[in-house]
């Protein structure tokens, strides 16, 4: 894949750093000149997969949570989020909608469920031999792209 | 994260305004707990038009707020969710038990 534009950040996983996360991910996709609906539908995916990395993946001590985020030129945005932590024991489970490993802490289960409806592809990989990571990609509607030039047009 | 709170007309009308997610989650319980305490109205209009982001931990906090309400038979009701909001909602089946009004 060819990317005309990439970004990594890294940080920790206090629950904090979630606003800051999806923000920061909008703000580089920005670029693409989006819709409001597509940045919030990202916004919502980014948040969805580190609230899992603060809570499921590091649920004691904290740890490092890295997004790395691609742009092409046919509108694509890709979106890997992964942490070093405890790691999901069973992937199909984890993205049944409603399953939760904490029902007693008022949690949806929803997480995977929301990102695969508000992005295109949703996968799931080990990250090594510890934690996960979750790549996701949204392909935005075609318009032209004013910080690219129109060059996408 | 922000709940103002009114009564009018024995309706406890709710606005949850700013950022719900993760790191708000706690003192949006709490806030909203601290109004549904109170005894003197027969439902409630959670007003979701100044919440700028939700993302699921929006749901169990809403459900979470259901349950004890309905302890009390007491219904609640959802009004101005955002399109992403909406999207939520639907596919969690949240209106079946916390309807949508205009």
């Amino acid at each position: 894949m060819n990317y005309i534009n990439e970004m990594t950040l890294e940080f920790d996983s206090h629950s904090i750093n979630e606003g800051f996360a999806r923000s920061a991910v909008a703000a580089f996709c920005v670029q693409l000149n989006p819709t409001l609906d597509e940045i919030t539908d990202i916004k919502t995916a980014v948040s969805e997969a580190v609230t899992n990395c603060v809570v499921h993946a590091y649920p004691k001590k904290t740890g490092k949570i890295s997004i790395w985020v691609g742009l092409t030129s046919a509108r694509d945005v890709d979106i890997k989020i992964s942490d070093a932590g405890v790691g999901i024991s069973d992937f199909e489970k984890a993205r049944e909608p409603f399953f939760t490993t904490k029902p007693d802490e008022e949690r949806a289960g929803m997480g995977f469920t929301v990102m695969e409806s508000f992005m295109n592809s949703v996968v799931l990989r080990k990250n090594g031999d510890r934690g996960v990571v979750v790549e996701m990609r949204k392909t935005l509607t075609h318009k032209k792209c004013v910080a690219l030039g129109g060059e996408n047009d | 994260m922000q709940v103002n709170a009114k009564i009018y007309q024995e309706t406890l009308y709710l606005q949850v305004a700013g950022e719900l997610d993760e790191h708000t989650a706690h003192y949006a319980r709490m806030a909203m707990d601290n109004q549904l305490e109170s005894a003197d109205f027969k439902q409630v209009i959670i007003d979701l038009s100044k919440l700028e982001f939700m993302d699921s931990t929006g749901i169990g906090v809403l459900i979470g707020r259901y349950k004890k309400m309905k302890q009390k038979n007491i219904p609640i009701f959802i009004s101005n969710p955002s399109v992403q909001a909406d999207k939520i909602f639907r596919m969690t089946a949240l209106y079946d038990v916390m309807p949508k009004i205009n």
